[in-house]
């Protein structure tokens, strides 16, 4: 595949504090200060880093290389300050790079924001035209795709009335038009998306989707997962300043998701614990979370995973039961397991043994899960160990599978039921 | 390996300070084009005169300083009409104060633009220096229709073949009004102080050109001093031109066309030196 940008071990920094003195009166007084030999009499701001290093300088972005193919969708994520706009504002030639460079194969436009430079007096007939212009586009481009951006943008009845007197959201479905019909091979688009209500943000995904089945490349920022993971075809994460991850998007949101939310785990260590019931006769003692092979207690909706358990028995036990308890992250029990509810039988514990609870195509919404543990005899229904919230998962947004946003406070157990109409 | 000649575009770090872009300008020439008529639509939207306004400007300017600088100081036209006089001058000059007034805050009011979307920034002072051109083709109609009642009544004024350096006069004028303004413009995205400045400055120039009094007016050393401001000698060829009132001199016309040049190429540079980094200082 033609590879169409190339950016190669890319630095930005930013001086801190006040950038020059802003008055040419201080400038000659720090150049006669220098002139003399004694230090500047304007440098009052001294940014101390965390090994106490005098800084003056912010790095936002640190030696970033990658390529980006002919016809692919490039999904950068990072949390605020990874360095996402910086990297923008690059490749879309707002600011230069302090080193390295970037090559780029084709037109490139960049949409950091819409309605750039429109106007408040103009009408939008005219606003389209000087958009455009600004966006790139030449005149008969422009008056090409007239039509289909005033279609696009709904506006037909005010297209000669000046935008000032447009509503917000016409303003901006609009501007948004006008940026959608542009048609360069490179498309460089910030969070636009998040503009307009829900139908036209729906309008605005299926023209992404257009373009980038146009085989035209884009990079997308944005912190929308379900558009991230509809859109994009690679993802490229960035932390602190530097690629912390460049290939399959679903992997990169994971990796995004799972390092933005806090949780224990995935190994627990539960024989020292303390806050549990029971005789004592027997003890859970470690728990190990696998999401595919790998130890993680990050999931997406469909995901398999993986509970590996640890009894001791302190004497041999015959016929025991083991119960797992999910929670809600408010503690409401979602689901209380027994082995026995699998057909499997525990004749006998000796000594520690581990087993392996396999929960497939898990069906939880986004959200932090809280297990919990309980094993008895089957005769007596007498708790030998009996551990509340010992442990946690999380079920991450970005599953490939949902194909609308579930938001937090919608529902806790996803069911996809089979329809039809009758 | 991919050869370096496939690539549209590279981007490093430094490039060479002659490394001007002029290319790209040639380019987004409907852009220019678009902002020149921005400019010229928006600023008389929602006004009952209109363009209009572009005659009112110079005509209450020129009633201005018959009054003050021809009656009552008295000062000498060298035998033209006060008001042809007056209007000559200001014409010229409001182009040339224009130009400059208005680009020279091109970085700072267009910071908004200009961190988001990248179009090559010299189409922004370029487009000010055309839309400028406009108004002040509507104001030499207006004083060549002023001018055409004199020639009819006053046997004095008589135009000659000088006239024909009309364009060139505009050229040198637009030059040195975009030269300077885009030089202005660059310094004043480090130091503020310079706004200031400018709309003074442009004021005071305006006293050290022959725009309220005729050159013939001066002793020999102050005439040296006025035109070593290369604006003069363009005020009075154009007056010399269209009035037959005045001096010409191809030495002094050269001057200003020398200056103008060097003007110019120093603020390009500087602009583009500017442009690639003011977005992280503004």
């Amino acid at each position: 595949m033609k590879t169409v940008i190339e950016v190669e071990n890319v630095s930005k920094s930013y001086r801190l504090g006040e950038v020059g003195t802003g008055t040419i009166s201080r400038d000659i007084n720090a150049w006669w200060a220098k002139v003399r030999g004694k230090e500047n009499p304007n440098t009052k701001l001294n940014f101390v880093d965390d090994n106490k290093k005098l800084m003056s300088h912010h790095q936002a972005l640190t030696d970033i290389s990658f390529k980006v193919h002919e016809g692919e969708v490039l999904g950068i994520i990072g949390k605020n300050g990874a360095g996402k706009s910086t990297l923008l504002k690059i490749l879309s030639r707002v600011t230069k790079p302090t080193e390295g460079s970037f090559k780029v194969k084709g037109r490139i436009a960049s949409l950091l924001e819409v309605g750039t430079g429109f106007h408040p007096e103009l009408t939008g007939r005219e606003n389209i035209f000087l958009n455009g212009a600004i966006l790139g586009m030449k005149r008969s481009e422009i008056k090409n795709k007239f039509d289909e951006i005033v279609d696009f943008s709904g506006v037909e009845k005010f297209i000669d009335t000046p935008v000032k007197r447009y509503s917000s959201g016409m303003y901006v479905r609009l501007a948004f038009s006008v940026a959608a019909h542009l048609e360069p091979e490179i498309l460089v688009v910030d969070e636009v998306l998040a503009v307009g209500d829900v139908a036209f943000q729906n309008k605005c995904m299926g023209k992404m989707n257009e373009v980038s089945k146009q085989g035209r490349t884009i990079l997308f920022v944005s912190h929308n997962m379900q558009s991230l993971t509809q859109l994009c075809t690679r993802g490229l994460l960035l932390k602190d300043g530097m690629v912390s991850y460049d290939g399959d998007i679903q992997n990169a949101i994971k990796s995004y998701l799972s390092n933005s939310i806090e949780t224990t785990g995935p190994k627990y260590n539960l024989s020292e614990l303390k806050d549990r019931k029971g005789t004592g006769l027997m003890r859970f003692v470690g728990l190990e979370i696998y999401n595919n092979n790998t130890l993680s207690n990050n999931f997406v909706i469909g995901d398999d995973m993986e509970l590996r358990l640890k009894v001791k028995a302190f004497k041999p036990m015959r016929n025991i039961s083991i119960a797992i308890h999910i929670y809600r992250y408010d503690e409401l029990v979602l689901s209380n397991i027994e082995n026995i509810d699998s057909d499997f039988v525990i004749e006998k514990v000796e000594g520690e043994m581990e087993f392996s609870i396999l929960f497939k195509n898990l069906h939880l919404y986004p959200e932090t899960y809280k297990l919990g543990f309980w094993i008895a005899s089957t005769d007596s229904q007498e708790a030998h160990d009996h551990l509340l919230f010992c442990a946690e998962f999380n079920i991450l947004e970005g599953s490939s599978l949902v194909k609308r946003r579930l938001l937090k406070s919608g529902g806790s157990v996803y069911l996809t039921p089979a329809w039809k109409q009758l | 390996m991919e050869k370096d000649e496939e690539w549209t575009l590279i981007v490093k770090p430094k490039s060479h300070w002659l490394d001007l872009h002029l290319k790209d300008l040639w380019e987004y020439r409907d852009l220019i084009l678009l902002f020149v008529k921005r400019d010229f639509v928006s600023v008389y939207k929602q006004t009952i005169l209109g363009p209009l306004w572009y005659i009112i400007q110079p005509l209450l300017t020129t009633i201005t300083f018959t009054i003050i600088f021809g009656n009552i100081a008295k000062i000498s036209t060298d035998g033209v009409p006060a008001v042809l006089f007056y209007l000559s001058g200001i014409t010229m000059w409001n182009y040339f104060s224009e130009c400059i007034n208005k680009t020279s805050n091109t970085f700072i009011s267009n910071a908004h633009i200009f961190g988001k979307v990248y179009f090559p920034r010299l189409t922004v002072p370029l487009s000010i220096i055309i839309s400028n051109l406009i108004a002040f083709i509507i104001q030499l109609l207006f004083f060549l229709s002023f001018l055409s009642y004199y020639c009819y009544t006053n046997p004095t004024i008589h135009p000659n073949r000088f006239v024909f350096l009309l364009p060139i006069l505009i050229l040198i004028m637009a030059g040195i009004g975009l030269g300077m303004g885009i030089i202005i413009s660059s310094l004043t995205t480090k130091y503020r102080d310079l706004r200031f400045l400018i709309a003074f400055g442009v004021q005071l120039l305006m006293f050290a050109t022959p725009i309220i009094y005729p050159l013939s007016t001066l002793s020999p050393k102050q005439k040296t001093i006025i035109l070593a401001n290369p604006l003069a000698s363009i005020i009075e060829t154009f007056r010399y031109s269209f009035t037959g009132v005045g001096q010409f001199s191809w030495y002094y016309l050269a001057y200003s066309f020398v200056f103008m040049i060097v003007v110019l190429v120093i603020g390009i540079i500087l602009f583009n030196k500017v442009e690639k980094s003011f977005m992280d200082t503004v």
